[in-house]
């Protein structure tokens, strides 16, 4: 039988702590999803440059990327760039991981995008007399855009439940940090932990409608 | 010259630690692959009154990260007395996020398969179950393989997260060695280097059979 007692008042007084921890967690998905989305496009086009050198680099993150975990790219800020003298915050290094690990799965998404915009349209424009970063500019970005939106979507859902690692590395301001910090001070593991995940959950499908709210409007034709 | 202090038997602690995060990947796709095949044929096949539920409750384990998952699954099995050593924790939680992923994958590859070809199995006298077995499995897996051949990846990568529940995987040993030793951009990098060497070749051929048995070309 169960002989342990809920203690959900205690877990419910502690909310608004909660909340705020959620702004935060909210705060660093968006601005690692802003940084993953500018490196991922310069990554692209560095692929798509032809130059040996920096199409190598662009390869290269994004295997990196993909095929070790977040956490590893985390720790690796934070831990691993102490080597160099760079000793990062909780924050900046946690940023610095989930853009890092952002940035190569978007470029691979844009280059997937990419591949399914026929040759022929970046011709046309080009024969319309743009420039090659004219034509990439005005005709394949805003096509690559939208096909690229859908799966950008879930990869800003992934930053979110990334940026619960953070606490891994002594992070205690966004909503995973909070909790344990609050989780350290009563030992209410599972209720404070339960409303944790349904407010990752509720985030989580916020971000999601939005989206899709968002891609109606601006896909609509 | 370079010089480091990392001996040989460190390397082997590494390698015990990589072992357990293999072990730990192994049980819980096996595990999860199983339950999402019968959850997957239950979103498909049984109606709206098992499958609804179904997919809310596996939503659930996608949309919450899955270190609050292993925090509280740790704590529900200390609630009800169960005794669990981490391990099994861990493999428990991540079997169940794995079947949650393998749903959506096994949901996809069967609803691939065009229902006329069913119809038409159906007519020639086979059973629901020789159906599944003959036409909808062999089908159905050319399209699911790719896409569970990187959830395997992806659980293999997210297995990291159980060293919050004390288990030493690989991520945990480096970082034991890190303290040990204080040089982590080196150890740090042997780690990556063992994961990207696990990892990278099997995304390849995933990616190869993906081109490969792309159904439209």
């Amino acid at each position: 039988m169960i002989s342990y007692s809920f203690h959900w008042n205690q877990a419910f007084k502690a909310l608004p702590q909660m909340l705020d921890g959620a702004l935060v967690t909210l705060q660093i998905a968006i601005l690692s999803m802003v940084v993953g989305l500018a490196v991922a496009l310069a990554l692209t086009l560095f692929r798509l440059s032809g130059n040996r050198a920096l199409s190598g680099f662009a390869t290269g993150w994004v295997e990196i990327a993909r095929n070790t975990p977040a956490l590893f790219q985390i720790y690796m800020a934070h831990f691993g760039l102490g080597n160099f003298g760079i000793h990062l915050s909780p924050y900046t290094a946690l940023l610095v991981g989930i853009a890092f690990n952002n940035a190569g799965y978007l470029a691979e998404n844009f280059r997937g995008a990419l591949k399914a915009i026929p040759d022929t349209q970046a011709r046309a424009g080009r024969s319309l007399g743009m420039t090659p970063l004219q034509a990439f500019r005005y005709i394949v970005l805003p096509q690559m855009l939208r096909v690229a939106f859908l799966p950008a979507t879930n990869q800003m859902v992934w930053a979110i439940l990334m940026t619960s690692l953070g606490v891994t590395v002594g992070m205690n301001t966004d909503l995973a940090g909070v909790t344990q910090e609050l989780n350290a001070r009563s030992f209410r593991t599972f209720e404070f932990f339960a409303i944790a995940a349904v407010i990752y959950y509720l985030i989580a499908k916020a971000v999601t409608l939005i989206a899709r709210l968002f891609a109606a409007r601006m896909f609509r034709y | 010259m370079f010089d480091t202090s990392l001996t040989l038997a460190d390397l082997g602690f590494l390698a015990q630690g990589a072992a357990m995060t293999l072990a730990v990947t192994a049980v819980s796709v096996i595990a999860g692959t199983i339950l999402g095949i019968v959850f997957g044929v239950i979103r498909n096949q049984a109606g709206p009154y098992w499958s609804i539920p179904l997919t809310f409750l596996l939503d659930v384990f996608r949309s919450v990260p899955l270190l609050i998952q292993l925090v509280l699954g740790n704590a529900a099995q200390s609630i009800f007395k169960l005794g669990w050593p981490p391990f099994t924790t861990s493999c428990v939680v991540l079997s169940l996020y794995t079947a949650a992923y393998c749903t959506e994958i096994v949901r996809g590859g069967i609803s691939s398969v065009p229902a006329t070809t069913r119809r038409a199995a159906r007519s020639l006298g086979l059973t629901w179950w020789q159906d599944m077995r003959y036409i909808v499995a062999p089908l159905a897996t050319r399209v699911s393989l790719p896409a569970w051949i990187g959830l395997t990846l992806g659980v293999m990568k997210d297995s990291a997260l159980v060293l919050w529940l004390g288990l030493i995987e690989l991520l945990r040993a480096s970082q034991i060695l890190v303290t040990r030793l204080q040089e982590p951009l080196f150890i740090l990098i042997i780690c990556g280097a063992i994961y990207f060497i696990i990892s990278f070749p099997v995304a390849r051929l995933g990616g190869y059979l993906e081109k490969r048995w792309s159904p439209n070309d």
